[in-house]
């Protein structure tokens, strides 16, 4: 569904230029949904911009939907549909009139136009909005508003910049119940998030850009076994005796952190055998791997370290 | 193209037509000017000055078009639209129509208060004489809005246009004869398109031929639209 061989930007800016995206290549196959995870600034907007016919490569090249990205730019926009980071309705249009539009500007008749917009007012809760002006909205509205833009036209090829921004966790889960259903009805579907949560529900597979290059690729699975493990954080009176115990633990006062593979079901066993040392525990947590620790194996560096940077 | 351009252009019109405020307000310049400058020139002034009046119109009316399109550039609309196969044209062109669409109501509503005034035409002078304000606003919105997406901030678009309209405006004659000056501002302002254009406007209501200010207009429509629909179709807008 996506093909792209080393697709890069510059930008000419007046400090000089910046590579936002250096030669990458990016294939997807038909029915997939990929997920593409990165820090802030690492090029996921870009590329995605690129792979929409909004930007064009600096080189590079791509064939989307089976288009030519550089040669049938429209044949690429007839069989996508995309959600841009930032919002897509205008601020002085009603709700129902910019669904209906952005349905007949894909094509459809006014008869179609309008029962679809019907149908993802419906679907995502948008429903006795449609009157209102889109400046009236929530933030979360207005998000919502965006996504089902996108999909009016039931597009083969979805692209999704940062779906989730915005939205409260019930409704992020709505979102996430929808791109499965769509995913289940065949549609491939490429989204950008800074959520690791986000990218491990709904991706089968990740891509992890950084600098404008892909740095990492794999299913969520393949990637937090990368991260040797879950994150076990004991607090004990004999935090250096726990310590020789675990490889690469870290004691900090009565705090001693250490990585076991599986850690929720490895824990029950691990702490039977601390008791029988007699080890006294005042608490005990376990945290997943986080974007984060995926981010730090894969770069060398914290996605923290990064935003205190930038 | 034709369906992409009418519904690019019903889109930016609803608005408008919800709120018609903004057209209101814009007749205020106009009939300030009929009614405080015209009475100025006298009574046989006003052949004169009312198709100067309505030229001056169609440039302020559709010079600050572009402003419309910047927060719809700077948010992700222009980005929704554009990644939509409607025709990059249409895009341009559906905008334009609205602009013109309100420049002709309102140059009309502006030559029937005229007439309560002493101006006088006939229906095919009026027809002509609009004909002719539509072509002028069409290159210069088009041009506006393929302005406005260069330089991207309002601010430096309204210092854009503040810096070429005024010259614009004083050197085509709307307001004063440029027979009136010395010789050298006279060949200036021939230099101008726009003067051209106001003559011709002039002639059109008073009985005279029109074709060199047509072929100004025409000239102006070619290149603004050009320059607009390259601008649109040029990628990162
Ligand atoms: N029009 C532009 N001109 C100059 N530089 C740009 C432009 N657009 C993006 N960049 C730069 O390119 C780099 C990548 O930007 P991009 O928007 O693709 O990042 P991103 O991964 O989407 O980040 P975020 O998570 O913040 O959305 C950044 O350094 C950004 O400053
Ligand atoms: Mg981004």
């Amino acid at each position: 569904m996506i093909k792209a061989r080393g697709l890069a930007r510059r930008f000419a800016t007046k400090a000089g230029p910046v590579d936002a995206v250096r030669g990458v290549d990016i294939d997807v196959a038909e029915g997939e949904l990929v997920g593409f995870l990165g820090p802030n600034g690492a090029g996921k907007s870009t590329t995605l911009r690129m792979l929409t016919t909004l930007l064009r490569p600096t080189a590079g090249e791509a064939v989307i939907a089976g288009h030519d990205l550089l040669s049938d730019p429209a044949g690429v926009r007839r069989n996508i549909g995309y959600v841009g980071q930032r919002t897509g309705a205008g601020q002085d249009q009603r709700v129902r009139d910019e669904l209906e539009f952005q349905a007949r500007f894909y094509g459809l008749g006014k008869h179609d136009a309008r029962r679809r917009a019907a149908d993802l007012l419906d679907r995502f809760d948008l429903a006795g909005l449609e009157e209102r002006g889109v400046i009236t909205l929530s933030g979360g509205q207005q998000r919502r508003l965006d996504i089902a833009m996108g999909m009016l036209h039931d597009p083969r090829l979805l692209f999704l910049d940062e779906p989730s921004t915005a939205l409260d966790p019930q409704s992020r889960r709505h979102l996430w119940e929808h791109i499965k259903q769509l995913r289940a009805g065949g549609t491939t579907v490429f989204l950008t998030t800074h959520y690791l949560d986000e990218a491990d529900f709904l991706s089968d597979r990740l891509l992890v850009i950084d600098h404008g290059s892909i740095v990492g690729e794999g299913s969520p699975d393949e990637l937090k076994n990368r991260v040797s493990g879950d994150l076990v954080v004991l607090g004990t009176p004999q935090a250096s005796l726990v310590s020789e115990k675990f490889e690469n633990a870290v004691v900090e006062g009565e705090q001693v952190s250490f990585r076991v593979p599986n850690g929720d079901r490895t824990l029950p066993g691990l702490l039977r055998d601390l008791g029988d040392l007699g080890v006294e525990l005042h608490s005990v947590q376990v945290h997943r791997p986080t974007l984060d620790d995926v981010f730090l194996t894969m770069t060398g560096r914290s996605l923290r370290e990064e935003a205190r940077a930038a | 193209m034709l369906r992409d351009t009418w519904l690019v252009f019903v889109r930016v019109m609803l608005p408008v037509l919800r709120n018609p405020v903004a057209v209101v307000f814009g007749l205020a310049q106009p009939l300030l000017y009929l009614g405080l400058f015209g009475p100025l020139l006298g009574d046989t002034g006003w052949q004169w000055f009312v198709p100067g009046l309505l030229v001056q119109m169609a440039l302020f009316g559709t010079a600050y078009a572009g402003f419309s399109l910047l927060p719809e550039v700077r948010t992700g609309v222009m980005e929704r639209l554009r990644v939509t196969p409607v025709s990059r044209v249409a895009l341009l062109v559906g905008r334009v129509g609205k602009d013109v669409v309100l420049l002709v109501v309102q140059s009309l509503l502006i030559v029937l208060a005229a007439m309560l005034f002493g101006f006088r035409a006939s229906a095919g002078e009026v027809l002509l004489g609009l004909g002719l304000v539509a072509l002028l606003g069409v290159a210069i919105g088009s041009a506006s809005y393929a302005v406005a997406l260069k330089v991207k901030l309002e601010y430096v678009f309204a210092s854009v246009l503040s810096a070429t309209i005024v010259p614009v405006m004083l050197l085509s004659g709307v307001l004063l004869p440029m027979s009136n000056g010395p010789q050298w501002l006279y060949w200036l302002s021939r230099l101008n398109p726009l003067a051209h254009v106001v003559d011709a406007e002039r002639s059109i209501f008073n009985s005279g031929s029109a074709v060199l200010g047509l072929v100004a207009a025409s000239a102006l429509v070619l290149a603004g639209v050009c320059y607009g629909v390259r601008t649109f179709h040029r990628e990162s807008a």
